[in-house]
């Protein structure tokens, strides 16, 4: 079925750019409607037919897929949601992965945001994953959300030297000095791993900032294609690895899948939006090749 | 007065706050955490601030009858009824059992998510046509562009076959050396920048903050 839907799909672009390369080297107008019918095609029937590419993780995500393996079970994992909706279809797809990974190894999980919508993202994430796929996972015990609180990268300055200034009870209300998984817990500085997930202010270069470097906490994180080459100067000093859009969280996915039978068949929407998103940078690309050999003809014709 | 009590105040504050990063001692890191609260409660107070100026700004286009007055009430509905299911229908204002009403939750996922969602996605479409009418290889700068931005693009693509192997290198090469090079540039540069404003903030040459009056 994906390889009629990619045949299909691939047919339908190739004829729709030719005709759309004559009638520009012609010095016809070419619509903008007529454009963006071309990124629905290309974006809709790979996600119709399930059109899915194959994916090997490269070093700056290996780096932080290697890092939650090798640490000892009941390390304490900090997730940060520092993500709105209009962003969460691209980086959910690892938040959601980071979430599965620890808690498959036995760490404790610490879910926070430093933005307001991180918290019902997180509740969400705890709704989604944690109870129906690990059932014997306990709140408080195994992992935890603690929401969000205002102050952007002031949070960050006052958790790494107390939690309990800031954060007296989880989103529950429920009291942190009463929870299991907050005992011996003082500060940012007591986390093995702390892990932002957003592409936004705050988020990863805060968490760089405020955070991972003056407390020498071990940092990785996942952003919005957009904003990750912005974070590269980070890598590999003050980041360990970095998921870098839709592309980062696949790579990581295909390594859970790879290693882990369990997650076989989990929920994948960065392999499954790697086909889209493939055919649609296609498009583009065919886009700027058209649009450059039109304005040379243009030029030419002239002279 | 008006204007040297805050001058004041943010000369001290400043200095005190760049002088205890280099005082290693249990006083200089209490100064630190006691101002960090002060700074939490000034943030809740701009959150409430800021409520208010929406309210404020949104009610007075709906009452003068403004362009687009109708886009305000609709703000001003989401806003208060998210409250109002926040605090679960105004019944617990002091506890978190707000986050778990079932509208509240309903509102933000069934209709805050799409609705940011969708409007991201749209960015696809303009981006394809902005690629099509101005991505244009004019000059050698702009062609530089252009063939970094293609190279980029292809790493991503399975379809290559031998060449996408290449291409991966080629594209790694180019975010790790020219990109770099450039964007520690620029957070070397904008980190320079920002101490020099801080500085002048602290030192009073810097007044926009106070405003006008």
């Amino acid at each position: 079925m994906s390889d009629i839907g990619l045949i299909l799909s691939i047919g339908v672009i190739v004829v729709g750019l030719l005709w759309l390369t004559i009638r520009s080297l012609t010095g016809r107008e070419v619509e903008r409607r007529i454009i963006f019918l071309f990124i629905g095609i290309s974006v809709a029937i790979p996600l119709l037919f399930n059109i899915t590419v194959s994916e090997k993780a490269t070093p700056i995500v290996k780096g932080i897929y290697d890092k939650v393996e090798n640490l000892p079970s009941g390390s304490k994992i900090l997730i940060s949601f520092d993500y709105g909706p209009s962003m969460a279809p691209e980086v959910e797809p690892m938040s959601d992965a980071f979430l599965r990974h620890a808690l498959a190894k036995g760490h404790k999980v610490f879910i926070m945001g430093l933005w307001a919508t991180g918290q019902s993202l997180g509740a969400a994430a705890v709704d989604k994953i944690v109870k129906p796929e690990f059932p014997d996972k306990v709140d408080g015990v195994d992992y935890i959300n603690i929401g969000y609180k205002a102050g952007n990268q002031g949070v960050l300055n006052v958790i790494i030297t107390d939690f309990r200034k800031m954060y007296a009870t989880d989103v529950n209300g429920v009291d942190l000095d009463s929870v299991e998984i907050f005992e011996n817990i003082r500060s940012l500085k007591d986390m093995d791993l702390i892990l932002c997930v957003g592409g936004g202010f705050p988020g990863i270069k805060e968490w760089v900032l405020f955070a991972a470097d003056p407390g020498n906490i071990p940092l990785a994180g996942g952003s919005a294609a957009v904003a990750t080459p912005l974070l590269y100067p980070y890598y590999p000093k003050q980041l360990i690895g970095l998921l870098g859009g839709i592309k980062g969280a696949a790579e990581y996915e295909s390594e859970m899948k790879k290693n882990y039978p369990r997650f076989a068949d989990m929920p994948t929407p960065g392999l499954n939006m790697m086909g889209p998103q493939t055919l649609a940078h296609m498009v583009v690309m065919a886009f700027i090749v058209i649009g450059n050999l039109s304005f040379f003809f243009a030029k030419r014709r002239k002279k | 007065m008006k204007r040297q009590l805050p001058l004041a105040m943010v000369f001290i504050f400043g200095f005190l706050m760049i002088i205890q990063y280099f005082i290693p001692h249990e006083y200089s890191e209490w100064v630190n955490a006691f101002l960090m609260d002060w700074m939490m409660i000034i943030g809740v107070f701009a959150l409430a601030l800021g409520l208010w100026s929406l309210t404020r700004v949104s009610w007075d286009k709906v009452r003068q009858k403004k362009p687009n007055w109708g886009y305000s009430i609709v703000t001003l509905a989401g806003l208060f009824l998210m409250m109002f299911f926040g605090f679960d229908y105004f019944r617990h204002f002091s506890t978190a059992v707000g986050s778990d009403n079932y509208m509240y939750i309903h509102f933000y996922r069934h209709i805050v998510i799409p609705i940011q969602a969708t409007m991201f996605s749209l960015l696809a479409f303009f981006i394809a046509s902005a690629a099509y009418r101005a991505f244009r290889a004019r000059s050698l700068l702009a062609t530089l562009l252009l063939v970094a931005a293609l190279v980029i693009m292809l790493r991503f693509n399975p379809f290559l076959g031998p060449l996408q192997p290449i291409m991966e290198e080629f594209s790694v090469w180019l975010l790790n050396v020219p990109n770099l090079a450039a964007k520690r540039a620029i957070v070397i540069g904008v980190g320079l920048g920002m101490v020099a404003t801080a500085l002048k903030v602290i030192l009073g040459i810097e007044r926009a903050y106070l405003g006008k009056d």
